[in-house]
């Protein structure tokens, strides 16, 4: 029982290990620890989705998981995401659809976009904007954002 | 904000739980999905001097079918819940509240014991368990006790688990022959707290109502089964008479607080419609 560990964990792919404080939130372990500043903290309380993070193939609130918990696990984020290529359809379409503005919550809404095409199939302008409720977005009022996923969709899933 | 300064230790086993519980007694708070314990130590409305992580425990994990009950461990995660074949095919009630519990994200991680043990007023999971007359196993190094969900709530965030106690599993009687379910709730965005709620479970025989139980959620400090407007629809069949007996009997036993977001009568209006609109969908479905 002590105040801090020592983790060992895969981060966009790469094995990493550190002495975590056991308060330490995962977004501050990769923002304060590893630099990986895309991961951003608006509301620190779970409400925003601004901190959102890909653990184990799942996307979470990267403020309401310690570092410690990561231990072991697999996670990704914008940088990394960024790198593989896999949401470089969605980004030009945010790009082409004017989804983003001061761009703080736009690593979040795209991790939860990559989350929602994994679905594999089109869904209603409803159903995206239900699976995006989390994520608040203070710029574009979400019509841009909600067309540039939409658009991904029609493209990615040919019927 | 920051969390403040706490230890941390992640047993791998119920029996080590307990002892650390037995221990540390109220120093110590348990971490299942985090998604409320997390946000007030960030806040810093809790500084437990103990995190005891459960996340790797296996005994609390997993949704089985067992003997007309549904098992649902207490580290099932929302997602799993929403997933889950069993609970979809036996619990229609729960299934129509998962869709409402939280966000993805959140869905992800947070547990289904987790909403049960904080025992938000405003969770949906507190009410469907009071409409299903579920119950839960309580376990400590004392021993284990089953506790019926409608005498576990006890106030704002208080239940009848003790210091020592970890919940480690729901069971919830699958639905039975004759009778449906009905969830239904309002709240200001999508996957948020609800500002009002309501959990219908009934037997619902060519438009007559019986064995009914009726739970309301959202602006009280608990969820309330709400004896009276129940008995207005009891044996009866459907109308819009009995409709506004319901009604009438939900205003005068509901007391909700009002808030920023709602005020108390505001509440109350949202329960009384929703109430009606949960019947109207059970007996359209007969």
């Amino acid at each position: 029982m002590e105040e801090a560990a020592d983790i060992a964990l895969i981060v966009n792919g790469e094995a990493v290990s550190r002495r975590v404080e056991a308060r330490r939130h995962l977004v501050d372990f990769l923002r304060l620890d590893l630099g990986l500043t895309g991961s951003r903290l608006g509301c620190e309380h779970g409400v925003c989705g601004a901190c959102t993070v890909r653990v184990d193939g799942a996307i979470v609130r990267g403020c309401l998981m310690l570092a410690v918990q990561a231990d072991g696990a697999d996670v990704w984020t914008i940088e990394g995401l960024s790198d593989t290529g896999e949401l470089a359809d969605l980004q030009d379409a945010f790009v082409a659809r004017n989804a983003l503005q001061c761009g703080y919550c736009t690593p979040g809404m795209l991790l939860t976009a990559a989350e929602m095409l994994k679905a594999g199939r089109r869904m209603t302008r409803q159903e995206i904007r239900e699976f995006l409720s989390g994520n608040f977005c203070r710029c574009t009022g979400y019509h841009a954002i909600v067309d540039a996923i939409e658009a991904v969709m029609q493209e990615r899933f040919r019927d | 904000m920051k969390a403040p300064r706490f230890s941390y230790v992640r047993p791998e086993s119920l029996d080590s739980v307990q002892e650390l519980l037995a221990e540390h007694e109220d120093e110590a708070r348990i971490l299942a999905g985090g998604q409320s314990l997390m946000p007030t130590l960030n806040m810093r409305l809790s500084e437990p001097g103990l995190l005891i992580d459960i996340n790797r425990i296996d005994a609390l994990k997993g949704i089985s079918l067992e003997d007309g009950t549904v098992r649902i461990g207490a580290l099932a995660r929302h997602a799993e819940v929403l997933a889950s074949p069993l609970v979809a095919g036996y619990l229609p009630l729960i299934a129509d509240a998962m869709p409402h519990v939280a966000h993805v994200a959140v869905r992800n991680r947070g547990t289904f014991g987790g909403s049960i043990a904080l025992a938000d007023p405003a969770a949906e999971l507190p009410a469907c368990a009071v409409a299903l007359d579920a119950s839960f196993v309580l376990a400590s190094r004392r021993g284990r006790r089953t506790v019926p969900a409608r005498s576990f709530f006890h106030g704002l965030y208080e239940t009848e688990l003790a210091e020592d106690e970890l919940l480690v599993e729901a069971r919830i009687p699958v639905l039975a022959p004759g009778y449906r379910s009905s969830f239904l709730e309002f709240a200001r965005r999508h996957g948020d707290f609800a500002l009002a709620g309501v959990c219908c479970h009934a037997r619902v025989e060519g438009g007559v109502l019986s064995d009914v139980s009726l739970a309301c959620f959202g602006g009280e400090d608990r969820p309330r089964l709400a004896a009276a407007a129940s008995a207005a629809a009891e044996g009866r069949a459907w109308s819009e008479e009995v409709k506004d007996a319901v009604k009438t009997a939900l205003g005068r036993e509901l007391d909700p607080a009002g808030s920023f977001h709602a005020s108390a009568e505001t509440r109350v209006h949202l329960a009384q419609v929703l109430a009606g609109r949960a019947v109207d969908r059970m007996v359209a479905a007969d």
